[in-house]
């Protein structure tokens, strides 16, 4: 059906070495494998660095405001069954701002795969601190070093009820597709936090920080995704220092309990016009 | 009598509203036209809340000035609506209770009913609402069966004890009244059966239906909420989805993304959520996805009065969201308009791909009248869709989505159409999509934005006018406070003024053209609405519709703006409800219908008609003993 080259657009302008890039790659590489036409795909993303995806994707494409990916995702996904929903953005449009919609999304299990180019800054602001950077981290807006606590993406995910939960790292391209195809094939909300390096901004998150220090547990002999508490202890034991599908449920996705047979996209005032009578005699 | 106002007051948690809802739709059944109120407080338990309804022989659009039948629970029911008691006016209460006496000066007649007693007598104390409703029954001549079918409805999923100790208990009071009361305020019988009781809330829901939407996503809020328990229970059947958000601006994110899915989509909220969705709302604006948001206006700022209509969220709804867009801004002036305006609120949306905001407000919303039945379903218009069939894309060139086009609309692709791929972006973008920041470009994009709208006309929906055809006086209102305002006008006339009634339907895009020849003759201007600042009367100022002087009436109480607060300004009273008045079928110019395209208008269908409003027909003498 569809190749990657199928899936280019615009030609990106992120900075040379971006992490970003591996992430629009792997998308290219995973989508045409799932057999889903390309008019069916739909690219939900953010403000941000990150959220210039949608506009790199050929697909249909959803460029909303700073932090609100995952309720447009919804809205789309609810609305049309039939497509297939990313939504992508970064980590201050997904952990700071937008954040309350990531656990509602990952409690109502909504079937969108959520991209997330964690590079525990802000790219596209030129470089302040983020809801991942860690304790400590100096940038502009924290030249004393942050006081805060960084959020951890895996741990919340986990502790918000997401079905699917994954780490991927923009310099293991080929392990970053194939979990973002597990990701787009999972019906529920699928979350695939990407370590995606800011050559710009952030020189504390380099390739080989997080070549050196990440763990695969795609590999770890024993690992069972199927099992939360394992799940959860790997991400505490390791500080969210993982790559591979760290936890995979099979909770029912949030559209196949809620619509039936008919799409809302379906718009009919056929039954309603039938039905008139007795809508009137309820008013009675 | 041609009308009667009935009022059950007492503790918020005493169930007067369920007791005045049964009321409502039971004299609805009986035959007759009833406009319900509830006065509530913003708390579960405790603090005085009643309902008012009025009872009329024909439609009736607001619940009246007075209060000719009371049945008082607590004090505050006769210390704070006392003054209301028309002369002659019946108070039920129980002289078990403590009660504090009516107003002096009011000749009002005593009715002490053995509430709880007869409560007791048929089953339990809790059914003394019941009883009070079937004392009132009593007083009005009525059928000692009136509430049964009403009463089967409400408590069948409780049992059939239930009901029939109910039933028991309004045939208790009933009896009691006949016997030591007789017959104090008889209606006379019902000329025309109304088609449909239903609040303002539940037309605009039912609009939405009809308009062919089936996705709501909301978050709760007073007194938007009942639009979604409406949808709640009703989406699912027709293939719809109702998202409680996590928040509004989840909710309007929702809807916009439904939108660009190709649904019809909506949200709805009151003020303070509606502040939430103001980026939102650029976004559809600059996306061009359509969007239909109903703001249920309460008193504000802030969290302000959430159990209190008001009407000042104006300003916001004309300019909220940063940068500047294309929108349209309706408000509905009754029931009946809250479902054909929200029916055509689709169709607007779609056909000029932008937001449209449906400003309705607490009265409107919660209150709850009998209406003509509603005209049925039918096609609305989806707008320029793309139709690959008969528009193919260029080959290889990717889809124009903002085409820029004479009339500033482009073709929407949909998701799923093949060759229809696009962004939509919130930044400034091309005709093709993603985003762009070229001056030239800038400019043209913002251009053919804001030319959508400039052809803009609901026709003669956009305004109403009722009255004199060079009046003097001219009151200029709109929404919920139509039926007052209406009512304003016909004393006025009966005064001898030469009166007219303007009522703006179409707020945003303004129709400067249709309002200015009402707006420029007339001597004594006054804008009559609920909020503190005039903001209806700074719009029309804007577009230069007004003279330097003009008289405003401004309520900003909580409490719906009332023909007597109009009638202030020239020392005049609302006349006691139910006199037949001077009706001016001559000057008056009927309103719009707000059909769809190639609609036509079912038979007597929809008279918003102030003669009605106030006067009911013709042969209603026997109301002039009633008179205050
Ligand atoms: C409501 C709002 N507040 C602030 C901004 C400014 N802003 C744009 S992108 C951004 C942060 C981007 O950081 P991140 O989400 O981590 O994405 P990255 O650029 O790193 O990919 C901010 C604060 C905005 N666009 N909207
Ligand atoms: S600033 Fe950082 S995040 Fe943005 S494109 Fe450049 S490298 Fe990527």
């Amino acid at each position: 059906m569809i190749s990657s080259a199928d899936l280019r657009a615009d030609t990106p302008t992120w900075c040379p070495g971006c992490g970003d890039f591996a992430v629009l790659a792997a998308l290219q590489r995973a989508l045409p494998l799932l057999g889903v036409p390309r008019e069916n795909i739909v690219i939900v993303s953010g403000i941000g660095c990150s959220g210039k995806i949608s506009s790199y994707l050929r697909a249909y494409g959803f460029h909303g405001v700073h932090g609100r990916t995952l309720p447009v995702a919804t809205g789309i996904k609810t609305a049309n069954p039939d497509l297939l929903v990313i939504a992508a953005g970064g980590d201050g449009d997904g952990y700071a701002i937008g954040v309350s919609h990531f656990i509602h999304a990952a409690r109502r299990n909504i079937d969108v795969t959520y991209i997330v180019m964690d590079n525990h800054i802000y790219g596209l602001t030129t470089g302040q601190t983020s809801p991942t950077s860690p304790r400590g981290f100096k940038s502009k807006t924290t030249p004393a070093g942050a006081a805060e606590e960084p959020v951890d993406p895996l741990a919340l995910a986990l502790a918000s009820g997401a079905g699917f939960v994954a780490q991927g790292f923009s310099g293991e391209i080929g392990q970053l597709a194939s979990i973002c195809e597990q990701a787009l094939r999972y019906r529920g909300f699928a979350l695939v936090n990407v370590l995606s390096p800011c050559v710009s901004f952030n020189r504390e998150y380099s390739y080989d920080w997080l070549r050196e220090h990440l763990v695969d547990i795609d590999h770890e002999p024993g690992y069972d995704p199927h099992d939360y508490a394992t799940a959860v202890r790997y991400v505490t034991e390791h500080h969210g220092l993982l790559r591979g599908a760290v936890y995979v449920s099979d909770r029912p996705g949030y559209v196949e309990s809620l619509v039936g047979t008919r799409r809302p996209v379906d718009v009919d005032w056929e039954e309603p016009k039938a039905r008139w009578p007795e809508l009137v005699a309820e008013f009675n | 009598m041609e009308e009667i106002v009935f009022m059950v007051g007492g503790q918020s948690g005493e169930g007067i509203e369920s007791t005045g809802d049964i009321f409502a739709t039971a004299l609805h059944r009986y035959g007759y036209w009833v406009f319900g109120f509830r006065h509530f407080p913003s708390r579960i338990r405790g603090g005085h809340t009643n309902y008012r309804v009025r009872v009329a022989r024909h439609q009736v659009y607001t619940h009246g000035n007075r209060i000719d039948i009371m049945a008082a629970f607590d004090r505050e029911s006769l210390d704070e609506f006392g003054a209301l008691l028309s002369s002659g006016a019946a108070v039920i209460f129980d002289p078990s209770a403590g009660q504090s006496t009516p107003p002096a000066g009011i000749d009002v007649r005593l009715c002490p009913v053995p509430l709880g007693d007869l409560a007791n007598k048929a089953g339990g104390a809790i059914m003394k609402n019941v009883v009070s409703i079937g004392a009132a029954a009593g007083l009005m001549g009525l059928d000692p069966g009136v509430f049964d079918s009403v009463i089967r409805d409400t408590f069948a999923k409780k049992g059939e004890k239930v009901v029939a100790a109910n039933q028991k208990a309004a045939r208790e009071g009933f009896a009691y009244a006949q016997e030591h009361f007789g017959v104090t305020h008889r209606l006379s019988p019902p000329v025309s059966s109304p088609g449909m009781i239903l609040s303002g809330n539940e037309a605009v829901a039912l609009g939405a239906l009809a308009a062919g939407c089936r996705f709501l996503a909301a978050y709760p809020i007073t007194p938007a909420t009942s639009i979604m328990y409406w949808l709640v229970d009703h989406f699912p059947q027709f293939g719809g989805v109702v998202i409680q958000a996590e928040d509004e601006i989840a909710a309007i994110n929702m809807a916009i993304g439904a939108g660009f899915a190709g649904a019809r989509a909506m949200t709805s909220t009151s003020g303070p959520g509606f502040s939430l969705m103001m980026e939102a709302i650029g976004l559809a604006g600059m996306t061009e996805t359509p969007v239909v948001i109903i703001d249920v206006q309460r008193g504000g700022p802030s969290t302000g009065l959430p159990t209190k209509t008001e009407q000042s969220d104006l300003n916001e709804m004309l300019g909220g969201t940063h940068g500047e867009i294309p929108r349209i801004v309706l408000a509905p002036s009754t029931i009946e308009q809250a479902y054909l305006i929200t029916r055509r609120a689709f169709d607007l949306a779609e056909i000029y791909q932008c937001p449209v905001i449906i400003a309705s407000d607490l009265f409107l919303g919660l209150a709850r009248a009998s209406v003509p039945v509603l005209p049925a379903p039918a096609p609305g218009d989806r707008g320029k869709l793309w139709d690959p069939s008969s528009q193919p894309a260029a080959d290889g060139e990717r889809f124009r989505r903002y085409r820029v086009t004479e009339d500033g609309i482009s073709p929407r692709s949909l998701p799923g159409q093949r060759g229809g791929e696009f962004v939509a972006t919130g930044n400034e973008h091309s005709e093709f999509g993603p985003e762009i920041e070229a001056p030239g470009i800038r400019v043209t994009m913002m251009q053919k934005r804001l030319r959508k709208l400039a052809k803009f006309d609901l026709g003669d929906d956009a305004v109403w006018y009722g009255g004199d055809e060079h009046p003097d006086v001219l009151l200029v209102g709109w929404g919920a406070s139509w039926g007052a305002l209406a009512e304003a006008r016909s004393v006025l006339a009966a005064a001898g003024k030469k009166v007219g009634h303007l009522q703006v339907v179409a707020i945003m895009p303004l129709p400067v053209e249709r309002l200015r020849p009402f707006l420029a003759n007339a001597k004594d201007i006054v804008i009559c609405e609920s909020n503190a600042t005039g903001q209806m009367e700074a719009h029309l100022r804007r577009y230069g519709l007004l003279p330097a002087q003009v008289r405003r009436v401004n309520r900003y109480d909580g409490n719906p703006l009332t023909a007597a607060d109009v009638l202030a300004l020239w020392d005049l009273h609302p006349r006691a409800e139910g006199r037949p008045g001077e009706r001016d079928p001559a000057a008056m110019v009927l309103p719009g219908q707000l059909r769809l395209a190639g609609e036509t208008p079912a038979e007597g269908w929809p008279v918003l008609d102030p003669g009605l409003a106030v006067s009911g027909a013709k042969g209603g003498g026997e109301a002039r003993d009633q008179q205050r």
